[in-house]
């Protein structure tokens, strides 16, 4: 059958690239096995979302709708996607790897007796996925064998797809759940209100590392440059097991994983598990007063410096080129 | 409470790791073996949970073959009080991972079983949220903070954005995020200790429980390096190049 079944996960309104970028996923999959891509969107009233998703090229929208799946629960939703599957009988589930699809999909899968493929990055014809194992030191070809398959894609692994001029059908299913089986209360989300980029959705990046010292100089020394150049900050675990800045910043294996057109390290080492994270990004830059720092040997240009000058420098070299 | 804490054996996160030249796995002649750094912060959590409670018992549990035991020892040490190995001579995927350890947690009767959210091995991120839907249990994922009322359990995850907050009664299922604790250092008498603990070792196949292997690995390959690039004397050179060469800015 070949069906890919993509769930396509929402915030505020509307679907972050991640949500883009599982749906070429999913269009792809779909094509190499001979099936439908058919978007899902879960919630409690979901026809303006469903309406939205629709014109991705998709070949038909779900909206899978119930009360108690307005806020996000993994059990809700995974009982809700795992009825849906059986009833319709999908080949693969895929969502991108979110915190929201890696916490979900597991579950699902394990609901299903399906295996899983985490953060895939390629499909190959033969239909055998590609995934990083050992911080991205190895690629693994794998194999997922039973009629239903279970898969998240990494972020960075696909484009994002582009609207049509077309929408898909759409199909509103009201989503069965069993009460017995629902056991988690959502008590509330603190979310980080920033003006800037999302890191995963970034063209620039400029990450901080152990090297700035304080979470101050992250704000007195790095924000100007990245905000001179229109970027997403990032930090390394350090800075954020420091205290620097939040969790939700960090870049690396254990983190986000990120690809921007450009990836500025300022006072990062480059331990393995950083450069798993972001050594996909097109042009890497790398500040370091520490000329045998590691992240040199994947930087495309590197400077030897202090960085409590050259960031400075380099903020006001770029406020030039504006101008 | 009884607190079941599943173990996994990785190289050390410092390991230079080298894919075999025939794809069949990565070279071990240089590895150290270490306990996956979530599972230690997951045992650490159970540990204070109980040092809090000032009773009830942390249980480990680890899949895989006789030379486990040495991790199993080690999270004695830190002050586990027993640990269970399931001899498997070969490697389960993640499903029949979350099979084994439901099984005993339906033998065990936790009321909660702690896990990292992820091997550094194998990156997976599945078996805590597959044991929790097994079992029926509530999960949370990507733990930095678990308290307590009663039977009532909170826990604050890290997600995209920020920090998700849910509650649910136990008994569940929590993975370990990076900041939920930093966990303690195995101590000589902790080590003396961990001598005398009850390590069970059970047969995988007495489990009675489908092992089929449904996510078969084929082959490795090292990806494909990325050259250096070149040191730029200034941050002038440095801005310049960025703008006209690499025209990103």
């Amino acid at each position: 059958m070949g069906d890919v079944l993509v769930f396509a996960e929402h915030k505020h309104g509307h679907f972050p690239k991640s949500t883009l970028v599982a749906i070429s996923t999913g269009l792809e999959m779909a094509r190499k096995r001979g099936g439908n891509c058919i978007a899902v969107v879960t919630g409690d009233n979901c026809d303006a979302l469903a309406g939205e998703i629709a014109k991705y090229g998709v070949s038909k929208v779900i909206a899978l709708e119930e009360p108690r799946l307005a806020n996000y629960l993994s059990d809700a939703a995974a009982q809700a996607l795992t009825a849906l599957i059986r009833g319709r009988g999908a080949e693969t589930v895929l969502a991108t790897a979110t915190a929201m699809g890696k916490d979900l999909m597991p579950r699902v899968a394990a609901r299903l007796n399906a295996p899983m493929a985490s953060e895939i990055i390629a499909i190959n014809d033969d239909g055998t996925l590609v995934r990083p194992m050992y911080a991205g030191n190895a690629l693994a070809t794998v194999e997922l064998e039973g009629p239903v398959r279970v898969v998240t894609v990494r972020g960075t692994a696909f484009d994002a797809a582009k609207a049509t001029d077309s929408a898909a059908p759409v199909e509103k299913v009201k989503a069965e759940l069993d009460a017995a089986g629902l056991k988690m209360e959502f008590v509330n989300f603190n979310e980080i209100e920033s003006d800037r980029p999302q890191l995963t959705e970034a063209k620039i990046i400029v990450s901080g590392g152990r090297g700035l010292k304080s979470g101050e100089n992250f704000k007195t020394v790095l924000e100007p440059l990245v905000d001179e150049m229109g970027a997403a900050m990032g930090a390394s675990r350090a800075a954020v097991d420091a205290g620097f800045v939040p969790n939700d910043l960090q870049v690396g294996q254990t983190g986000k994983v990120v690809a921007p057109e450009l990836y500025v390290a300022v006072g990062i080492s480059g331990a393995i598990q950083h450069l798993a994270g972001m050594k996909d990004s097109k042009t890497i830059v790398a500040i370091n007063k520490d000329e045998e720092a590691p992240i040199f040997s994947v930087a495309d240009f590197g400077l030897v410096a202090d960085l409590f000058k050259a960031v400075p420098e380099m903020t006001e070299e770029v406020k030039k080129l504006k101008h | 409470m009884k607190i079941l804490v599943p173990v996994k054996r990785v190289p050390d996160p410092a390991t230079t790791i080298r894919v075999l030249a025939d794809g069949s796995g990565i070279a071990t002649d240089n590895v150290k073996w270490v306990i996956n750094p979530f599972d230690e912060i997951a045992i650490e959590e159970a540990l204070r949970i109980k040092e809090k409670q000032a009773g009830g018992e942390v249980v480990l549990i680890s899949i895989g073959q006789q030379t486990w035991q040495e991790q199993l020892r080690t999270g004695l040490a830190m002050g586990a009080d027993r640990a269970i190995l399931v001899r498997s001579e070969t490697p389960l995927d993640p499903l029949a991972i979350a099979r084994v350890i439901a099984k005993v947690a339906e033998n065990e009767k936790p009321e909660l079983i702690i896990i990292g959210k992820q091997a550094i091995d194998d990156d997976a991120n599945q078996a805590g949220q597959m044991i929790a839907e097994m079992l029926g249990w509530p999960q949370a994922t990507f733990a930095s903070k678990i308290e307590f009322a009663g039977e009532k359990c909170t826990v604050v995850r890290e997600v995209d954005g920020g920090l998700e907050t849910i509650a649910f009664a136990l008994p569940a299922v929590v993975t370990t995020d990076l900041r939920l604790n930093e966990p303690r250092y195995a101590s000589l008498p902790g080590i003396m200790k961990a001598r005398k603990k009850p390590l069970n070792e059970i047969a995988v196949d007495t489990l009675g429980v489908d092992l089929t292997p449904k996510l078969k690995i084929k082959t490795l390959k090292a990806p494909e390096k990325r050259q250096a690039g070149r040191k730029l004397a200034s941050v002038q050179e440095l801005v310049a190049a960025l703008h006209t060469e690499a025209k990103v800015i």
